[in-house]
């Protein structure tokens, strides 16, 4: 009989003297060849910002790691490596993606989304998970160019609500 | 075969009673995964968090000595067979002994004790085992309207497996104080919410003396821990 599992509980918005560290939102360093930064907004289902100090941003994946938290009007950053394409355990393609996880005063758990890449049109195309996703939501899951960057907003809920999936 | 994660224990995105759930959790339902496609690739490289040798404990990292009760928190990590997890990052945050966080956001309605952080880091070992020692964290008042929340330690794990990525809350066993909280509340099972509690352990109390310490046991139960090729 396997054990309940311990649940999860929200962060609070206490959380940023004990979590954040010197380069916490660099999951490699900028100048490094490949280093992307990605940013966006994470707001709220009235449309405002889910702002400082609320947010705890987490982008990661097998080989990287990045935490950040949103500013004042619900911006965050990360610099991170486009990763490789993946494999499922059954041995499906996976497009090169990243996991992005939200946790926040409101959130009694964590939101899971994935950034995928806006150059990698035809293996976003084929990948199992986006095609999982209702599709009037799917192409939100595909960072868009902006600048020397990516940009990816969170929407909580409401109009243009992020896809999330179970964690 | 087994089928451990399908029993969701979390608590739901919108809880009414905790208000700020409300504009936030999302109302479509989340894509659901066949388990095998990422929930169970290898956790996220923690390595750049920083961890000091002393960084679990927390009645030591100033000069003086902090206020309150000392307490001994003796943890243990394992996956849904019972077996111990090694090389899980455990990060906690807390209040002092009067309820008041050091972070920048706290309102300071009570004192900050100098002596006193609030915030640890630690890695299991091969038995999945961890300890802070640490000092207990008073109540303190919520948002305006809503009742205090009991003593809590905050924290924050990285198991080995994407899924296992979990924060959570831990309480003191016996607090009246949960009964009340909306937060300890949302979770639905009973059974669920006893995983939060540290529970005394007499025996391991380090009576008399200056330094003594009462003592806590907690077991937390991750998900996706046990992940073997089997799974998909």
């Amino acid at each position: 009989m396997a054990l309940t599992p311990s649940p999860s509980q929200t962060s609070g918005p206490l959380w940023g003297f004990a979590l954040m560290f010197e380069g916490s939102d660099r999951a490699v360093d900028p100048s490094s060849p490949g280093a992307v930064t990605i940013r966006g907004r994470v707001l709220d289902g009235d449309g405002l910002p889910v702002a400082w100090p609320d947010a705890l941003v987490e982008v990661w994946d097998s080989d990287q790691f990045a935490r950040t938290r949103t500013d004042t009007e619900g911006w965050y950053s990360v610099v991170v490596a486009k990763p490789p394409a993946g494999v499922t355990r059954d041995g499906r393609a996976l497009a090169p993606a990243l996991n992005l996880a939200i946790f926040a005063r409101g959130l009694l758990k964590q939101l899971v989304t994935r950034i995928y890449f806006p150059d990698e049109g035809e293996a976003n195309a084929a990948d199992p998970i986006l095609d999982r996703v209702p599709e009037d939501a799917r192409d939100k899951l595909v960072a868009r160019p902006d600048g020397d960057g990516l940009r990816f907003d969170v929407i909580l809920q409401g109009d243009g609500e992020t896809a999330f999936f179970d964690f | 075969m087994r089928t451990p994660e399908l029993t969701d224990v979390n608590p739901p995105y919108l809880f009414p009673a905790y208000e700020s759930t409300v504009k936030r959790a999302p109302h479509r339902q989340v894509v659901v995964l066949p388990r095998g496609w990422f929930h169970h690739m290898p956790g996220p490289v923690f390595g750049r968090i920083p961890l000091r040798p002393n960084d679990n404990d927390l009645t030591r990292q100033h000069a003086g000595r902090p206020l309150g009760e000392r307490i001994l928190l003796n943890g243990r990590v394992v996956d849904s067979d019972g077996r111990g997890v090694p090389r899980v990052l455990v990060e906690i945050w807390q209040a002092n002994a009067s309820g008041r966080y050091v972070d920048s956001a706290d309102p300071a309605f009570m004192p900050l004790d100098p002596n006193f952080t609030g915030a640890g880091r630690a890695i299991t070992d091969n038995d999945g085992r961890f300890t802070f020692r640490t000092i207990k964290p008073a109540p303190y008042p919520g948002e305006v309207g809503s009742f205090y929340r009991p003593s809590h330690i905050h924290v924050s794990l990285f198991g080995p497996v994407l899924s296992s990525r979990l924060i959570t809350q831990c309480y003191f066993e016996g607090d009246p104080l949960i009964a009340h909280d909306a937060i300890a509340q949302s979770i639905p099972d009973q059974k669920a919410l006893e995983r939060l509690l540290l529970r005394l352990n007499p025996e391991l109390c380090e009576p008399g003396g200056i330094d003594s310490a009462i003592a806590y046991d907690w077991t937390i139960v991750l998900r996706g821990a046990n992940a073997t090729p089997m799974e998909v």
